[in-house]
């Protein structure tokens, strides 16, 4: 029985065809290949197509964690193959999973084996596992594999030791469809051998490789004259088996069968709606600022950027479709870029885990236009700034606008340690307004907090931006205190209240004559905007203040943190995106 | 769809006008042999500028003198737009109309004519497509991280039954053999024969008026042909061998690309590759050739 090519494991490249940064262009059983080591010493086997235009990997570029098409610079990923980048749409692709089909790849005896759907593990030959396994120069051959292998039984070398020799004996240690191994003896009196084993990649029905492995790697010094005579030896028994191949009728080259990409890639994905990306931005640097801390400069493509004021946000549209906000960490006059810090939170959904991995230096970013909805006054005689670990990024902004202008302010920084400080540069030129708090468990950080703010001042102000737990322990010290809820300002990263929205009530909208009813499971927000009344957002959990509206009538059913319990107890504003309605109906001022 | 010889049984194809060369290029009275949906073709042009073409014979060798007027057996010819044109089929009346080429001050001419080891869809789609400006033709056509490519307009003519594609726009860093600094371009496309794309662009000479770009294929196989290059330009002032050498250029980076597409017909399942919203232009241009039923040079859907 003929055992089946496609579920085997074949040769598709040799370790020196796959240096670092090379696309190794191969092929078995007709299918193309693009072979490529990333620099984690990962190899590639994929299709050697790209899916968007069928364009060969090929002729792409390795960079060492990607592969980019040359065509439209589609970037796909080390093991996964998935799309990270679609540069002709950077606000909103590859929201969708576009992956490249990928094989199998064991590196093994100095080859790289895969195959179409093998079973099991590559084979393991006994002679070169107890051996020292040295490859020799690859052949091609314009043959079947078949013809190839029953040339190769009859095929003749001297040991490694013994190339001086008149001839050897040769045995055939063992032979199956795609390999023979060999052992050539000489008949002197120490019986010098030596073991090759010849693995022939089937290429197509008419062309093969073949790839040959010596049991012991040959001492330096004659390891040249080695190559030599295998290579001559070689090129003899290839013209031979061509010579034949030549008067065998051509078999028909073998057509793989392209895979169908899924339905849903088929069709042509909707232009995004709702939250807007103006502004298109290049990463000009990216740098690690902390431990797990990665910081970007976004340049304008053109132009300059909007002006923004220390508190603001942008939202970052991520090339996996996530839509992510970030602080603008700027200072003063430092208008040529936007400086983000954004940490690593891998169990998060993928938004830091994109900004860490998949964007880098001169990709494209679509971005909003900054909004400030954590403003910072410059009317108060002091200012107190809480930052708790990656929070200090908007406390940045403000501190260096602060200090610019010559108001007192204190920064104090909460984090695990000095290399998890974000911004160290930027903070040391602050000076001794900054107090650095280092390494304090939860408890103790309550009491620091306790403490800074134990004594309420009509004249300070105290903003807070760090942590859940932080946000909710300064909240309640500062209450606690007899802080009045004006003079402290908090900035939430999410909001992580559980929103329930089974209720249904009617929106009027007094400005524009409409009214519209909000049904369990849709939100404020999406009601208008599919009535066509547009309303800025962002982050869209009620954290960051942007969908706000001034409410005229009825009870809203609060479930933002943007707002304090002052505001919520007056009632007079609500988050569109998250709150509803506890009274029946509700008349907004739009 | 091939036949037994390679030759076209697909009487959509067969039915058009298709460009064999181009009319200045081809010395008078003399046998000029080419190839056109796997068939030898031969034709010759008169000092007048007038044609014939036949299927090729042994008694009309490449080379061999010949009075165009005098061939028996011909097939149905025109010399247009610059170029003889021939069907192999019952081709229409009229092949598609050009009214800008009659403008006096225009300079018309072929700028060149390039072999492609690929079919002739491939290299229409690769010409009506923006998305890869700044990576093949970086400092040209495109430069990087200029890579956004606006939503746009796509529509079939209900008259002319042509696909066009209005409103594009991209910034190009040297958008023209004239242009010196970067610039948003427009862009209208026009496919008015399953192998014959028109491209016009922002004119910089005249900014009310257009340049035209065309690209006329010459299907020579399934999975070969030849790339007419027609311009229609309103520039006095770069002399020939300037804007050829620009248009050569810009081709010949496009040559490795289309001749390393997998597969080489153009697949019109639309489950074959992955569309993005900057390929509307290419989604209809697919969707049009299936509706016209050609099966040559492209891989029909199921």
């Amino acid at each position: 029985m003929t055992a089946d090519p496609f579920t085997m494991w074949h040769p598709v490249a040799s370790e020196h065809d796959v240096p670092y940064r090379h696309v190794h262009h191969g092929q078995l059983l007709g299918r193309e290949l693009a072979v490529w080591r990333a620099d984690d010493d990962f190899v590639n086997v994929w299709e050697n197509r790209c899916l968007h235009r069928g364009l060969r990997l090929s002729i792409g570029s390795n960079d060492g964690t990607e592969l980019r098409c040359q065509y439209h610079g589609w970037r796909y990923a080390n093991r996964s193959a998935g799309c990270t980048y679609i540069p002709a749409h950077p606000a909103d692709a590859p929201a969708r999973t576009i992956c490249n089909r990928t094989f199998p790849s064991v590196e093994r005896y100095g080859l790289i084996w895969s195959g179409e759907s093998p079973v099991g593990e590559p084979p393991t030959v006994d002679v070169l596992e107890a051996g020292t396994p040295f490859g020799l120069r690859n052949l091609p051959v314009h043959a079947s594999a078949e013809l190839a292998v029953r040339h190769l039984q009859a095929h003749r070398f001297l040991p490694s030791g013994r190339l001086g020799a008149e001839s050897a004996a040769m045995s055939v240690e063992w032979a199956d469809e795609y390999a023979v191994a060999l052992t050539a003896t000489t008949d002197t009196d120490d019986g010098s051998a030596s073991t090759a084993v010849f693995f022939v990649q089937p290429v197509d029905s008419g062309r093969s490789v073949i790839r040959a492995v010596l049991a012991e790697t040959p001492a330096a010094s004659e390891q040249m004259a080695v190559l030599r005579h295998h290579a001559t030896e070689l090129n003899g028994l290839v013209a031979r088996i061509e010579a034949e191949a030549a008067l065998l009728p051509a078999p028909e080259p073998m057509v793989p069968v392209l895979q169908q990409v899924p339905l849903h890639l088929a069709e042509v994905p909707e232009a995004p709606s709702g939250r807007q990306a103006a502004l298109r931005v290049q990463v000009r640097r990216k740098w690690e600022t902390a431990a797990g801390v990665a910081a970007f400069e976004l340049a304008p493509i053109e132009g300059v950027l909007p002006t923004f004021q220390p508190g603001a946000h942008i939202d970052v549209h991520l090339p996996n479709g996530l839509v992510r906000q970030y602080s603008i960490t700027n200072g003063p006059g430092e208008t040529s870029y936007y400086r983000l810090g954004v940490k690593l939170e891998p169990d998060s959904t993928g938004g830091s885990v994109c900004l860490h991995e998949t964007v880098r230096e001169g990709d494209v970013l679509a971005i909003s236009e900054p909004r400030n909805n954590f403003p910072l006054r410059r009317d108060s005689m002091r200012t107190i700034l809480l930052a708790g670990g990656i929070g200090i990024t908007p406390l940045l902004a403000m501190a260096q606008s602060l200090d610019r202008m010559s108001l007192a302010f204190e920064l104090h920084c909460f984090a695990q340690s000095a290399e998890h400080t974000a911004f160290s540069d930027v903070l040391d030129g602050l000076g001794e307004s900054v107090v650095r708090h280092l390494g304090l468990p939860p408890d103790e950080t309550v009491a620091e907090i306790r403490r800074l703010v134990a004594t309420p001042d009509e004249f300070t102000h105290v903003y807070v931006c760090g942590p859940g737990p932080m946000l909710e322990a300064a909240r309640r010290e500062a209450a606690e205190a007899g802080w009045p809820d004006d003079h402290v300002h908090f900035e939430y990263f999410k909001n992580t209240t559980e929103i329930d929205d089974s209720s249904t009530f009617e929106v009027a909208l007094a400005r524009s004559a409409l009214t519209v009813t909000v049904p369990s499971g849709s939100t404020i927000l999406e009601v208008l905007r599919e009535s066509g009344v547009p309303l800025p957002s962002s982050c869209e959990q009620g954290a960051c203040g942007t969908c706000v509206a001034t409410v005229l009538e009825g009870e809203p059913d609060h479930q933002d943190v943007y707002l304090n319990d002052s505001d919520h107890e007056a009632g007079d504003r609500i988050m569109t995106c998250v709150s509803r309605a506890l009274s029946d109906r509700l008349v907004l001022d739009l | 769809m091939a036949g037994a010889n390679g030759e076209c049984q697909n009487g959509a194809v067969l039915d058009q006008w298709h460009p064999l060369g181009a009319i200045d290029e081809a010395e008078p009275n003399v046998v000029h042999v080419t190839r056109l949906l796997g068939e030898s073709i031969s034709f010759a042009v008169t000092p007048e500028g007038r044609s014939a073409v036949w299927r090729t014979r042994g008694d009309l060798a490449a080379g061999m003198p010949v009075d165009p007027e005098s061939v028996a057996g011909t097939l149905p010819s025109r010399c247009e737009f610059l170029y003889v044109w021939t069907s192999l089929g019952d081709p229409p009346e009229r092949s598609f109309d050009i009214p800008e080429f009659f403008e006096p001050d225009r300079r018309n001419f072929n700028a060149c004519t390039i072999g492609l080891r690929t079919s002739a869809p491939r290299a229409v789609e690769n010409f009506l497509d923006m998305g890869h400006f700044p990576f093949v033709h970086d400092g040209l056509l495109g430069s990087e991280p200029r890579t956004e490519v606006v939503d746009y307009n796509v529509h079939v003519d209900g008259d002319t039954n042509e696909v066009w594609a209005t409103e594009c726009q991209f910034w190009q860093p040297a958008a023209s053999a004239t242009a010196t600094e970067g610039q948003m371009v427009d862009y209208v496309y026009r496919i008015m024969q399953p192998y014959s794309i028109l491209l016009y662009k922002s004119c910089p000479a005249a900014p009310e008026r257009m340049d035209l770009i065309g690209l006329f294929v010459q299907a020579t196989s399934e999975e070969h042909c030849r790339g007419h290059m027609f311009l229609s330009l309103i520039d006095d002032e770069s002399s020939i061998g300037h804007i050829r050498r620009f248009v050569q250029t810009i081709f010949a980076q496009d040559v490795p690309i289309i001749e390393n597409q997998n597969p080489k017909r153009l697949p019109l399942d639309p489950q074959a590759e992955t569309p993005i919203r900057s390929d509307r232009a290419s989604i209809l241009y697919r969707r049009w050739l299936s509706d016209l039923g050609v099966t040559y040079a492209v891989i029909p859907a199921a």
